[in-house]
């Protein structure tokens, strides 16, 4: 006869309302785990997918992940000439806030080296590449863009010609990918006003020097496109991806670039292992310490619950001494409700964030490993809690039926 | 005579200590045999509960022995054994309350008593649907405490204090919050045990009506053992 399932029936209403407290509970130190994981897993999702063999970045730089980075575009050119690359290209990333649709839409604007990047590499649930040099672009299921979907950004409309899933920058904002061009026109055009401002400045700036008045000719292309004045460089890009032949040795790859004196390089696991201590660690550690705490609560509460549900029970365990019953009948009431409640619990958590999750703004992972550590920090907790019960427990007299 | 199930040797019991010593008993020696119902009589106060807990092995003596079966088993405040062991082979209670586990049945409550002395679960529940029958309350088997009125309650006690055939079955002022008729025919229960299966029966009552049923009276004052 099992006394632990007999007195829980006995008290259903009261049990299953604390089971629910404690199932509430570890869903949000479930949630607090799934939170820790999504982030990790979005911060590094691009530099995985993208999966080079090394980042090259801005000298002394740690990489776009981190800082800002600018290098020259030309790089691009320069790196496909060292012996062992086998290709090369541009990394154009950034962020951007605009109205559209009467909503904030935030995107992370990502370049792809079109012609030779389409997007083949992106995980897409609809539609198609990049097949056109401008005007397209590949959205990300987060940022709630449809099909064919257009929106002004800058001076041009670009339309959504296929859509990604679950990716996402580490700010948890949906990527949005565009040729790189297109991403560059995005992040330096802007409105028409401006750049009549900024063209009538380099115009004023080139009159007032000498050369504008030796060579006038320059005036009037200083005040043209800033693609017709040949002494602009072309906008920076962020890094350089370089994919190293196979058989060829990416650390002597690695050297060679390092020598330039204008270039830092990574391999993908270095760019990840920074992008992880940098702008991740403090909300990872954040959430790891705020997750132990709630941890610790989870203890207590189920400590409390426990000590009162063996309060309730004194006299009856004063009696079942009394008839002579070994300590090993009590120790199992006692333990058997603990881990029974935190089972249960567990799969009310579970069943709970499976819905509730997906509401989340950012990715909630709940991954195997992690529930499977969770399951053995539930039992460690139940026993644990049910330490002071027991502890109570074997403290009750057997004479104390008599009083 | 056959030997004594129960004997208790020059027991003294001092609660508290100093100035605030209460002096319970005060040297009791006596003994039942197998198969004697006896009813242990006194004003409140005299110290009947402290003996009765006592020969229960649940409060220890302060001096004097108490013996079972030819046995010592308590000497003073040395315990001569596993008390826990003893109690559940050896000894049945009944209190003024029922005093049964709320969240178990009529018949969970007597067969819980014979699981913890580890008969299997089966064999349990059938002799235990056994003694409710043997004492008239098989059709409340099923019903949970609360469901119960006191007298079915209090017979419900007396089933589990039998549950494993013990030598000797305690009963502290059992038919206290009984009616005359029902606390009657609770004593002629523990006679009818007594007399049958051969247990010592000590019974502590105030209820001078249903006397003729015990086989021998003692009487106690002021901590002192009259006999009788
Ligand atoms: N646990 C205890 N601590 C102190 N004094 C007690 C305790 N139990 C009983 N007494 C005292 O011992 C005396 C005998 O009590 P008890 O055995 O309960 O008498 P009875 O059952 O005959 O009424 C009483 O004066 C009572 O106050
Ligand atoms: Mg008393």
């Amino acid at each position: 006869m099992n006394l632990a399932l007999r007195d829980i029936r006995y008290h259903l209403g009261s049990f299953a309302f604390t089971t629910v407290g404690i199932g509430l509970l570890l869903m949000i130190v479930m949630g607090m785990g799934g939170i820790y994981r999504g982030l990790v897993d979005d911060a590094t999702v691009l530099i995985d997918r993208i999966d080079a063999d090394l980042w090259v970045v801005q000298r002394d730089t740690r990489g776009p992940f981190a800082e800002v980075s600018r290098l020259p575009a030309a790089l691009e050119e320069r790196l496909r000439a060292v012996p062992g690359v086998v290709a090369s290209r541009r990394f154009v990333s950034h962020t951007i806030q605009r109205e559209h649709a009467g909503r904030s839409l935030r995107m992370t604007v990502q370049g792809l080296a079109w012609p030779e990047d389409r997007g083949t590499w992106l995980p897409l649930i609809a539609g198609r590449t990049l097949d056109t040099a401008h005007f397209g672009l590949i959205a990300d299921r987060s940022l709630g863009l449809d099909l064919g979907e257009s929106l002004q950004l800058g001076r041009d409309r670009y339309t959504v010609v296929g859509i990604t899933a679950g990716m996402i920058s580490q700010a948890g904002d949906g990527m949005a990918f565009f040729t790189s061009n297109d991403a560059q026109a995005i992040q330096n055009d802007g409105d028409g006003e401006s750049q009549r401002l900024e063209r009538a400045a380099r115009s004023a700036r080139v009159g007032a020097a000498d050369i504008g008045r030796i060579q006038p000719g320059l005036i009037e292309r200083a005040g043209g496109s800033s693609g017709n004045v040949p002494v602009l460089a072309p906008p920076p890009v962020s890094a350089v991806l370089v994919w190293v032949a196979p058989g060829a040795d990416p650390a002597q790859v690695a050297r060679t670039i390092a020598g330039w004196g204008d270039a830092s390089v990574y391999t993908s696991t270095e760019q990840r292992d920074l992008l992880l201590a940098g702008p991740v660690d403090k909300s990872r550690r954040q959430i790891g310490l705020f997750r132990g705490l709630l941890i610790a609560i989870s203890a207590i509460i189920m400590a409390l619950v426990i000590y009162t549900m063996t309060l309730d029970k004194v006299h009856d365990i004063a009696l079942v001494k009394l008839m002579g019953a070994r300590n090993r009948v009590i120790v199992g009431l006692i333990l058997q409700q603990a881990l029974l409640l935190g089972a249960l619990g567990y799969a009310i958590a579970w069943l709970l964030g499976q819905r509730i999750f997906l509401l989340f703004p950012r990715r909630v992972l709940i991954t195997g490993p992690d529930l499977l550590m969770l399951a053995g920090i539930v039992v460690g907790i139940s026993v644990l809690a049910s330490g002071l019960g027991i502890w109570k427990a074997m403290r009750v007299r057997a004479g104390e039926v008599l009083s | 005579m056959s030997q004594p199930i129960v004997e208790a040797r020059n027991l003294r019991k001092v609660y508290g200590h100093d100035n605030t010593e209460m002096v319970a008993l005060k040297g009791a020696s006596f003994s039942v045999a197998g198969g004697e119902v006896v009813a242990l009589l006194g004003p409140s106060g005299a110290g009947k509960s402290t003996l009765l807990s006592i020969l229960g092995l649940v409060t220890a003596p302060t001096s004097g022995s108490v013996v079972i079966s030819g046995t010592p088993v308590v000497d003073g405040a040395r315990e001569l054994g596993d008390m826990r062991a003893i109690r559940r082979q050896h000894i049945g209670f009944v209190f003024q309350k029922a005093n049964l586990i709320p969240f178990l049945t009529a018949v969970e409550n007597v067969q819980v008593a014979m699981e913890i002395n580890d008969l299997p679960s089966r064999e349990a529940r059938r002799r235990s649907l056994e003694l409710l029958d043997y004492l008239g309350v098989a059709d409340r088997a099923n019903h949970r405490p609360v469901e119960l009125s006191g007298g079915q309650q209090q017979r419900i006690a007396i089933a589990r204090a039998l549950a494993n055939k013990p030598g000797l079955i305690l009963a502290d002022e059992p038919t206290a919050a009984l009616d005359g008729e029902r606390g009657r025919q609770v004593m002629e229960l523990f006679a009818r045990v007594a007399h049958e299966q051969g247990a010592a029966v000590i019974v502590v009552t105030h209820d001078h009506r249903a006397l003729d049923v015990f086989d021998r009276h003692l009487e106690m004052e002021d901590g002192e053992l009259m006999g009788a």
